[in-house]
């Protein structure tokens, strides 16, 4: 008889050997996958794996992991504040559309003045937009108890189409011979968030999201608001006897994270992705909900997830591209390595048993 | 400025600088595709011409491909790992990739790239684009032939040059067949969302319209026309014969399988050169689907004339006279429309009612 | 504009169609929820049931086999569900996102063969004298089978959470998963089943896609209907009638937003684009008033030794 028993302390060496344990056990199940679609399983894992970080082209690789990474990363710091706090923010991707808008839109506003300030006032704007966007689910759950996730998501829809509009409308490049799409930021040298080293893939979001993750650590170990979120996820009863005024959570980890997106968007539009587009939305928002959860809403494990993350993607794009594999394997690939990420934590928290349960 | 010299250098080192495909026994093609390859419209059509690469040279060319490629940044990356993994020639098929394109073209020099339906070119840079203005055209006059109830349902994805200059051409001969000829347009704002097409074409459909054209890329309108019963409706992107005879009665399809065995051989040749291409009906870019035997055959040989007339070019679809929706003139006389114009059409022509949502 | 172009009648009759796989993933998912467990990979098991049923209708030529098939699938798609949230008590909100990832993928392996093929279709139920009715003849008799059979589902899933002892214990699992174990509920067992009957809603609403509302097999064809269905279900505020009632509200806005364009109305297409949603979140702050509230575990992962 094989039962779970609750470990009386998490244990830690299992929370450090679990993520390891799940990589291998996602190696095995996809490279049995890859196998059956006929391809090499070692050459297909290698190439997912080993390819962007140790293979002949890593050196352009490597910075391209930060240019993917950085936005899951922002973003999921931002969700796990509200998620460990039983705030349910689902709808990141539309305060990341409405962070680039509101960002694109100030600089564009600029051009073609160059000024310093220029940019800053773009950063502003994407962190006020993206704050803004959430702020409506926020305020309508502290006023009306209106339930947040399903506020927060249809307005992913409507940011959508905000953003088609903006793309096909106000922002569309007037040079541009009638096509949709915004001027091209990259071209625009007080709205372009360059790389500071070139070559390396760092560019201000990649400061920020580390930025984030030192905050948030700080603010969730150190500061009274941390201990606030973490006691009213954990037991909301006695955070009432706290003294912790729910409203004041709702507001601060929906605008917080409202905000963060939002900057992720602004960085997003202004660097690696340039223009504001129809499809300027990639699905950052929801992939981020995933990162917060692999990185067990913890800011450190949450950077660990984002690189994770970000080295499939990269890697599964190489291993389409070298080995033919389909886009779909490598979807269902990542799906695997989720389940097996989040289903091994279950040895974190508990033993396996084998015998009788003992009598209490 | 480091990070392209170091790519180059990687390049040079991979050998494929001097003269690329001469030194080489096969030529390495790539195609970055936005959509899946089973979408069944956009990309299925450029995968099975990367096929049809593969099926006229054989083992001297290898075709690699990446699909759900997002544009951005991962379009950026995909094209440059295909470049760095030793590509000749590389076809980036959505309008998107524009500046991707562009700027990975910029940094390895001896490889070629293929833009499709962009307007940035460069030495390296080709861009390519089909007139499927032309097949509107084609389309519209037997819409305007065939419609009973003098209402004709258009499905439009988003308001861009290239629908509304499908929308025009296909207005503009309905109504030379058919002066009564009226056009529902019903913007769906979303490239794919077979559902949501379906739901249009019921409601055009409910409107009176027994023709419904569609810039959408599934077969949901065709489904909508058939349960619907006397409507008919044409194929796009793909043929969608499964719906022939009726109500698909004809269709557009996108067939780049001409011009991009011709683009290997010329880069297998290295008589490769940087072009701006946009061929219609006469190269076979565009591809006019059967007319079926629900047409009547003298609607058919009518269109077919047409279709003749501009495949020969001795006939433009935009042939003056003809005004704007605003009264306003377009062109007079006999003269007909500039490309950049065409390229970059942001208006209705006269008689289309209803604005262009911005 | 040319309002009177509009149909009321077929514009009922059309919604009611653009409702039915939002319907039958919501009451699906209510039971879930209802139990106590949030799946989010609605979307994912849609997707998945959309593809069987679509191969399994096409090789069989059986429309019906192949909802049956669709069923099967997204149930066996839960499982894995199951599996991460009731066995190895992973948490459902990550659970269910890496389901929807998962069945993405899995749907677009499994329907390689299956792009550009036409499924047998699925006859309308032609009553020959009601369907014949003016105005309630059309909207309420000249539908197919799945429609009503999503229509019965919904009022034998409020009955059975309202008067069998079946619907009790959900609910008790639902309220309070430790005083339904300590009361002798299997709670694990209980939830299983619930989210196995969800899997199998969800399938089917993805086959009502791919075999009669649209019909075709593309990738990734369900669009997004598997989150509005999880967005209804909340709307609903787990009441069974209320799902319908917004699954007819969401699929009649849109469908009435089409209408508009095709009428030739004057307001900015991509605003009437956005209104299902905007009009979502306004009626939802009107409904709010009402108390009624979450299952009290939902989301909250269960172990006896608790």
């Amino acid at each position: 008889m094989i039962r779970l028993e609750k470990r009386p302390q998490p244990s830690r060496a299992w929370s450090m050997a679990t993520p390891l344990v799940a990589v291998l056990a996602t190696m095995v199940m996809g490279g049995l996958l890859f196998a059956t679609l006929g391809k090499n399983p070692v050459e297909a894992i290698r190439t997912i794996f080993w390819e962007p970080l140790f293979g002949e082209f890593a050196f352009y690789y490597r910075p391209q992991l930060l240019v993917k990474g950085a936005p899951l990363v922002l973003i999921a710091i931002g969700l796990s504040l509200g998620f460990r706090a039983g705030i349910w923010n689902i709808g990141a991707e539309g305060q990341y559309i409405i962070g680039a808008l509101t960002g694109a839109g100030v600089g564009l506003a600029f051009y073609p003045m160059e000024s310093w300030i220029i940019f800053p006032l773009m950063v502003l704007a994407g962190a006020f937009g993206g704050w803004a966007w959430a702020m409506i689910p926020a305020v309508l759950k502290t006023r009306f108890g209106t339930n947040e996730i399903l506020v927060s998501l249809m307005l992913v829809y409507v940011a959508e189409q905000l953003l088609a509009s903006m793309s096909l409308g106000l922002m569309k490049n007037p040079e541009g011979f009638g096509f949709p799409g915004s001027r091209n930021l990259q071209q625009y040298d007080s709205a372009h968030n360059a790389e500071l080293i070139a070559g390396t893939g760092m560019h201000w979001g990649v400061v920020a999201a580390l930025i984030a993750v030192i905050f948030s650590y700080v603010l969730l170990n150190r500061h009274m608001l941390g201990y606030h979120i973490r006691l009213t996820g954990e037991a909301p009863r006695a955070a009432k006897f706290a003294g912790v005024k729910p409203a004041r959570l709702i507001l601060f980890c929906l605008g917080a994270s409202g905000a963060l997106a939002g900057l992720a968007g602004m960085f997003e539009v202004s660097g690696p992705s340039g223009q504001v587009s129809i499809d300027f939305n990639v699905g950052y928002g929801f992939t981020a909900i995933i990162v917060a959860f692999l990185g067990r809403l913890h800011p450190v494990g949450i950077l660990l997830a984002g690189a994770l993350m970000a080295l499939t993607y990269i890697g599964g794009d190489i291993a389409q591209g070298n080995l033919g594999l389909p886009s779909a394997a490598i979807q269902v690939f990542q799906g695997m390595l989720l389940f097996f990420l989040l289903a091994l934590d279950l040895l974190t928290n508990y033993r396996i048993a084998i015998g009788k349960p003992e009598v209490a | 400025m480091k990070l392209t010299k170091l790519l180059a250098g990687a390049a040079v080192a991979l050998g494929l600088a001097a003269g690329g495909a001469l030194a080489q026994d096969t030529t390495k093609v790539g195609f970055v595709y936005v959509g899946p390859v089973g979408d069944g419209g956009w990309t299925y059509e450029h995968d099975q011409a990367r096929l049809a690469v593969e099926k006229e040279f054989g083992d001297k060319v290898e075709t690699v491909y990446v699909e759900n490629v997002a544009e951005g940044p991962d379009a950026e990356r995909v094209i440059t790992q295909m470049a760095l993994q030793g590509a000749d020639l590389i076809f980036t098929t959505s309008f998107g990739y524009m500046d991707p394109t562009i700027n990975v073209a910029k940094k390895f020099p001896n490889v070629k790239f293929e833009h499709a339906t962009g307007y940035k070119r460069a030495e390296n840079v080709s861009t390519y684009s089909a007139r499927f203005y032309e097949g509107r055209a084609v389309q519209g006059t037997i819409a305007g032939r065939m419609t009973e109830s003098n209402i004709v349902g258009y499905i439009g994805s988003y308001p861009i040059p290239e629908v509304i200059r499908g929308i025009n051409s296909a207005y503009i001969h309905a109504k030379k067949v058919n002066p009564d000829v009226q056009f529902k347009i019903v913007w769906a704002f979303t490239w794919f969302d077979p559902a949501k097409e379906a739901d249009a074409a019921k409601v055009l459909i409910e409107q009176g319209a027994d023709v419904i054209l569609q810039h959408t890329d599934s077969t949901a309108p065709q489904a909508a026309a058939q349960a619907a019963g006397n409507v008919i409706t044409f194929g796009q992107a793909s043929d969608m014969a499964e719906y022939a005879p009726k109500p698909r009665v004809s269709s557009i399809i996108d067939n780049w399988a001409p011009y991009y065995i011709a683009r290997t051989k010329a880069v297998m040749d290295g008589t490769w050169s940087s072009v701006d291409t946009w061929d219609g009906i006469g190269p076979g870019m565009v591809g006019i689907g059967e007319i079926s035997d629900a047409v009547p055959a003298e609607v058919k040989a009518e269109a077919l004339a047409l279709k003749d007339a501009m495949a020969s070019g001795e006939y433009h679809p935009f042939t003056g006279p003809l005004k704007k929706q605003d009264g306003s003139d377009f062109l007079a006389e006999g003269e007909t429309a500039d490309d950049g114009t065409l390229a970059g059409m942001n208006f209705y022509v006269e008689g289309i009612e209803g604005s262009i949502p911005e | 504009m040319d309002l009177s172009a509009i149909n009321p009648v077929l514009l009922i009759a059309s919604l009611m169609v653009a409702a039915t796989p939002l319907l039958l993933a919501a009451i699906g998912e209510l039971v879930v929820e209802k139990s106590g467990v949030l799946n989010l990979g609605v979307e994912g098991m849609m997707i998945v049931g959309a593809i069987a049923g679509f191969a399994a209708a096409v090789e069989t030529g059986s429309p019906l086999l192949g909802f049956v098939a669709a069923a099967i699938a997204g149930a066996l798609l839960s499982l894995l569900f199951v599996i991460m949230t009731q066995v190895a008590l992973a948490n459902q909100v990550a659970s269910g996102l890496a389901l929807t990832l998962f069945g993405l993928g899995l749907s677009a392996l499994m329907g390689q063969k299956y792009v550009g093929v036409k499924p047998p279709q699925m006859g309308r139920i032609d009553i020959p004298v009601l369907s014949d009715l003016p105005v309630f003849g059309r909207v309420l008799f000249g539908h197919d089978v799945v429609l009503y059979f999503g229509i019965a589902l919904t009022a034998a899933v409020w009955a059975v959470l309202k008067y069998s002892r079946v619907g009790l214990i959900l609910r008790a699992v639902g309220e309070n998963h430790d005083a339904a174990h300590a009361l002798g509920y299997k709670v694990v067992k209980i939830r299983t089943l619930a989210i196995l009957f969800g899997g199998a809603c969800a399938g089917l609403g993805g086959a009502y896609i791919s075999l009669i509302r649209v019909p075709q097999w593309t990738e990734g064809m369900t669009a997004g209907i598997g989150w509005i269905a999880l967005a209804l279900v909340v709307f609903a505020s787990w009441k069974p009638w209320r799902a319908l009632l917004g699954a007819y509200l969401f699929g009649g806005v849109t469908v009435v937003q089409l209408n508009l364009q095709a009428a030739g109305v004057a307001i900015p297409v991509e605003y009437l684009a956005m209104s299902p949603y905007l009009i979502t979140i306004l009626v939802l702050v009107i409904l709010s008033a009402d108390k009624s509230s979450a299952p009290a575990s939902l989301g909250r992962s269960f172990h006896a030794s608790r």
